[in-house]
């Protein structure tokens, strides 16, 4: 169970950006959260996967906060696939990194072998957004934050990308937490969703 | 509503015609062998005066190179064949010079166009070529894009993203361009800006402009396009009125086109398998044949041209 304990965090000292805020995501569990843009969402998704450090509260995985060394079992995936990947790297060099992969996995990540002698600047968003699914999917990850992870996609590669992602929802108990401003997506995808107003302010 | 078929348009003159466009990048592989990638092939396009067209294909598949082709601010090694047309005059490299920023616009993909050292009202102010009145028609066209007064004093760092993307707007609302030709204007705006943005570029049209609206978002094109001309590996597969999308997708032509219906998480959510073709992959047949559920052999070898089918126009053999 990933638990998000009372937690609140500001950029400028006379004013929270959110205050309070818990959340309970459990294995196989899907939640979907939409809202403004501006009132933290993302700050929030960094705060989750450990990139950023809540000015109060705390985030536990099944009861232990994690530490700062080795891998974290939250992982988080942006909008933008192209900066999170070294631009100096070939593909395969970016995926040694994080571990190794088998081909089954990549090819049920649409991986395709040719792209491993690439670099990033030769690859499509979607394309690269699958280095960063692959990344992020471990088998110790154990929730996923996709903040937009879709949003510069064509129809189809979302399609693709997210059908890969609910199947690991179910074979590797993975739990997701979706921030979107694709309302038709959530609803497609999500067990329950929720408003990032409702959830920051109903203290 | 403006709309307009294939069939009463054809005494017109188009405002933009693109016939057979092709666009080649020299690429060196090992050492010094050079070869050509080409990243659009064979491409059509026709843009009346007062229509919306919508260019529908997913990232890497060569949308932006089609917006810098007929701009003409194409790097310097790229190679393009084909024939454009403006206002039924041919439309040459020195012409494009000529045109771009005036008859010609762009509205950018990206908020970070705007120059973050200027304030927001001279920026807009600086495309009106009448100096006199420069003021009062940057001051209307904010009032018209429900940007209050004293945006025109700010600064773009001072603007919240919605706000950069109205002054983007504004800059060729006030111009005076016939072509507006609009880069992925609406990713990751939250639904009331998202809104927003698609009726300020729907406003831009009714001046009588044509506006070339390239995006990923199927359903920002439905909401304001006349046409959606549909993009993939760097053809027009099909080019489909708004109301061929709807149901099941049987009134559209192309089985791509179907198939980017079908995938939108309200429809069935169905992805197709395998991936865009490489931008160097010699592709001999049809572009969309390895993906598709209906080809045949004959797919492989001999490539579709393109033929009008229902008001529409695509390039299946099956359609």
């Amino acid at each position: 169970m990933l638990k998000v304990n009372n937690i609140s965090f500001r950029y400028q000292s006379d004013r929270w950006l959110f205050h309070q805020i818990d959340l309970i995501i459990n294995p196989k569990e899907v939640v979907g959260l939409y809202g403004q843009s501006g009132i933290g969402k993302t700050t929030f998704a960094n705060i989750i996967s450990g990139y950023l450090k809540p000015d109060k509260g705390s985030i536990t995985v099944d009861g232990k906060v994690y530490s700062q060394n080795g891998r974290n079992p939250v992982q988080l995936i942006g909008q933008h696939p192209e900066k999170a990947i070294n631009p100096r790297w070939k593909m395969r060099q970016v995926l040694e990194e994080s571990g190794e992969y088998s081909d089954e996995f990549l090819e049920k990540l649409g991986i395709s072998k040719e792209w491993m002698h690439r670099y990033p600047s030769q690859l499509s968003g979607g394309e690269l957004q699958r280095f960063c699914l692959a990344r992020a999917i471990a088998p110790k990850t154990k929730y996923l934050v996709a903040d937009e992870m879709t949003t510069m996609l064509d129809a189809i590669t979302q399609a693709q990308i997210w059908q890969t992602v609910l199947s690991l929802v179910e074979k590797q108990e993975l739990g997701v937490l979706v921030i979107s401003h694709e309302l038709p997506l959530l609803k497609k995808i999500c067990n329950r969703i929720l408003n990032f107003e409702e959830l920051a302010g109903n203290k | 509503m403006n709309k307009k078929s294939f069939s009463n348009t054809k005494n017109q003159i188009p405002l933009l015609e693109v016939k057979n466009l092709s666009l080649l990048f020299p690429q060196y592989k090992e050492g010094l062998k050079e070869s050509y990638i080409q990243v659009i092939r064979d491409f059509e396009l026709t843009i009346y005066p007062g229509e919306i067209v919508a260019v529908v294909g997913s990232s890497g598949s060569g949308k932006s190179l089609l917006a810098d082709s007929i701009l003409g601010i194409l790097p310097d090694n790229a190679e393009i064949m084909g024939r454009l047309l403006f206002n039924g005059e041919h439309l040459s490299t020195k012409r494009q010079q000529q045109l771009r920023g005036k008859s010609i616009s762009l509205i950018p993909q990206s908020v970070k166009a705007l120059d973050p050292l200027m304030k927001t009202s001279k920026q807009v102010q600086s495309v009106i070529p009448d100096k006199k009145a420069k003021k009062r028609i940057q001051e209307e066209a904010f009032i018209k894009l429900g940007l209050p007064p004293e945006t025109g004093d700010k600064y773009p760092h001072e603007l919240s993203g919605g706000m950069a993307r109205r002054v983007l707007i504004a800059t060729a609302m006030v111009s005076e361009s016939e072509l507006i030709i609009a880069d992925e204007p609406t990713p990751g705006l939250d639904e009331l800006t998202w809104e927003e943005t698609l009726t300020n570029i729907k406003q831009l049209s009714k001046s009588n402009r044509g506006i070339m609206f390239i995006t990923h978002d199927i359903h920002a094109a439905l909401k304001i396009a006349d046409k959606i001309a549909v993009f993939y590996a760097g053809e027009t597969l099909e080019i489909a009125n708004k109301e061929d999308f709807s149901g099941k997708g049987e009134r559209l032509r192309h089985p791509y086109t179907k198939a980017l219906w079908l995938a939108l998480p309200e429809n069935n959510f169905k992805p197709l398998k395998g991936n865009h073709p490489e931008s160097d992959e010699v592709l001999i047949g049809c572009v969309f044949e390895k993906r598709c559920p209906i080809a045949t052999e004959f797919c492989k070898t001999n490539k579709p041209k393109s033929a009008k089918i229902n008001n529409g126009i695509t390039r299946c053999f099956y359609a």
